[in-house]
């Protein structure tokens, strides 16, 4: 398919845009970040590289607010999210002045979306190597959990990851997330059995574990975890280290007495 | 009209009906700007704010066309929202000052923004500050400043009682003075005052005054 690969605005005989299939593969390339969506409480994390001995691990930022009240997690190019994240905090600015309200979370992904989708439909550009996690709050409370891809879809989860070994932790979301059967069975009842936890039971607490339970299936090692939180009218919280070593060290004591 | 000669039509597009007050005291910014909006001869509104809180620690009176004024604090106030977003950092009152006159001096080569602001803030190391910036582009650090036709009436008031690190009581008597001088000397009935204040606690309202 060496002819179809080149310019973006070529379709493959087979219907395929090589260019925006390939900067899905950079996505998968990148670090692994997840979001996941609790009840008054969203919590964000990203697998941090071990950072080079001479380098400051502060100026790598993965996780970012837009506005307020809208967080972001990216994976894939870190430069080319860069420039997407300043766009997007420009909008944010944008439709405020123009609007005077904040705006929704939903109507972020999906600038962002058509703007990533705006890409592939160009000449001379090429599309964003990135996908990102938009998170935050709508003006009446709900948190909320848009993911958006180099394609430009974008779409609202309860949980998400993204990068490297993403597949991974979605499957394990999809064994643990509160309220989903564990049990292939769809006919079986949601009850105490078949479910990891129920979500009136999903508070903070365990959606911050149930977050660094998740990034640690697929880190080296915990200390390249980073772990940030958001809830309605506060700002974006990041977790210090040694809150997240206990939260650590209580899911592996927890993992040795289930063995 | 043809018998107002152009230099005074442009001078006089500076001054407005607004008054609005601005002096350093202590450890605090103060403002006291009246709440009125007039349309010739008729007060469209008489409770109006125009004090906006740019962040935390910082606020701009607005006086001159009244949708001039708020468009060009809404453009300064969103970016500096936005630098606050992209660096993490909170622009100092003297960075936000020179950004915004930056802008008004721009915008002055292809048309006027016919706003006359003050911005007063509060910074850790530099405390209170208060700037005065003009719709041609000028800009000045001042202890008390204030805008529009009040300044004829006010500022000698200042100039004799006015002295640097004032409590908010002798603040607040000083400014009464200016008011109940306007009440007295200026043609237009402003009779509401809407007052605010910027320490190292953030951007506050006071009671409104009243004469």
């Amino acid at each position: 398919m060496a002819r179809y690969d080149r310019a973006i605005i070529v379709f493959s005989p087979d219907g395929h845009l090589f260019q925006v299939e390939y900067a899905l593969e950079a996505v998968n390339k990148g670090t692994t970040a997840i979001g996941i969506r609790g009840k008054e409480i969203i919590v964000l994390g990203v697998e941090k590289k071990s950072a080079a001995k001479l380098q400051d691990p502060r100026t790598i930022k993965k996780i970012v607010m837009l506005d307020d009240h809208i967080c972001l997690a990216f994976a894939g190019l870190t430069a080319d999210g860069r420039v997407l994240i300043n766009r997007a905090r420009i909008e944010c600015q944008s439709y405020k002045l123009t609007v005077e309200d904040s705006a929704s979370v939903e109507y972020m992904a999906r600038w962002i979306g058509m703007r990533q989708q705006k890409y592939t439909q160009s000449g001379g550009v090429r599309p964003y190597g990135i996908s990102t996690l938009i998170v935050g709050f709508d003006m009446d409370g709900t948190p909320r959990l848009f993911q958006t891809d180099p394609t430009g879809i974008y779409s609202e989860w309860v949980a998400n990851a993204i990068g490297r070994n993403s597949k991974t932790v979605k499957e394990f979301f999809e064994k643990r997330y509160p309220g989903i059967r564990r049990v292939k069975d769809e006919d079986a009842p949601p009850d105490e059995e078949n479910v990891e936890m129920q979500l009136s039971d999903f508070d903070d607490e365990a959606t911050i574990k149930l977050a660094i339970r998740a990034l640690l299936e697929v880190v080296e090692s915990s200390k390249n975890i980073e772990i940030a939180y958001l809830k309605k009218d506060q700002p974006l919280k990041f977790m210090e280290k040694e809150e997240i070593a206990t939260i650590v060290a209580s899911i592996e004591s927890e993992k040795k007495k289930d063995e | 009209s043809n018998d107002i000669p152009g230099w005074y039509q442009r001078r006089v597009r500076g001054l407005s009906m607004d008054s609005a007050i601005g002096f350093v005291g202590g450890d605090y910014v103060v403002f006291i700007t009246d709440s009125t909006q007039a349309r010739s001869i008729l007060k469209l509104e008489s409770d109006v704010d125009k004090i906006l809180q740019v962040d935390s620690h910082k606020m701009f009176s607005l006086s001159g066309d009244c949708g001039d004024r708020e468009n060009f604090a809404n453009y300064i106030q969103k970016n500096i929202h936005l630098y606050h977003y992209r660096t993490g950092l909170t622009l100092s009152t003297k960075a936000a000052a020179h950004f915004a006159r930056g802008e008004l001096a721009q915008a002055l080569r292809q048309r006027t923004y016919e706003a006359n602001v003050l911005l007063a803030g509060y910074d850790k190391d530099e405390g209170p500050s208060l700037y005065y910036l003009d719709y041609l582009g000028s800009m000045h650090k001042m202890p008390f400043a204030v805008q529009g036709y009040a300044s004829n009436l006010t500022l000698s008031i200042f100039d004799r009682y006015y002295h640097p690190g004032m409590s908010l009581e002798e603040g607040m008597f000083l400014a009464k003075q200016c008011i109940e001088q306007l009440k007295r000397r200026f043609l237009i009935n402003q009779p509401d005052f809407v007052v605010k204040i910027v320490d190292k606690d953030g951007v506050r309202t006071l009671p409104s005054l009243t004469v």
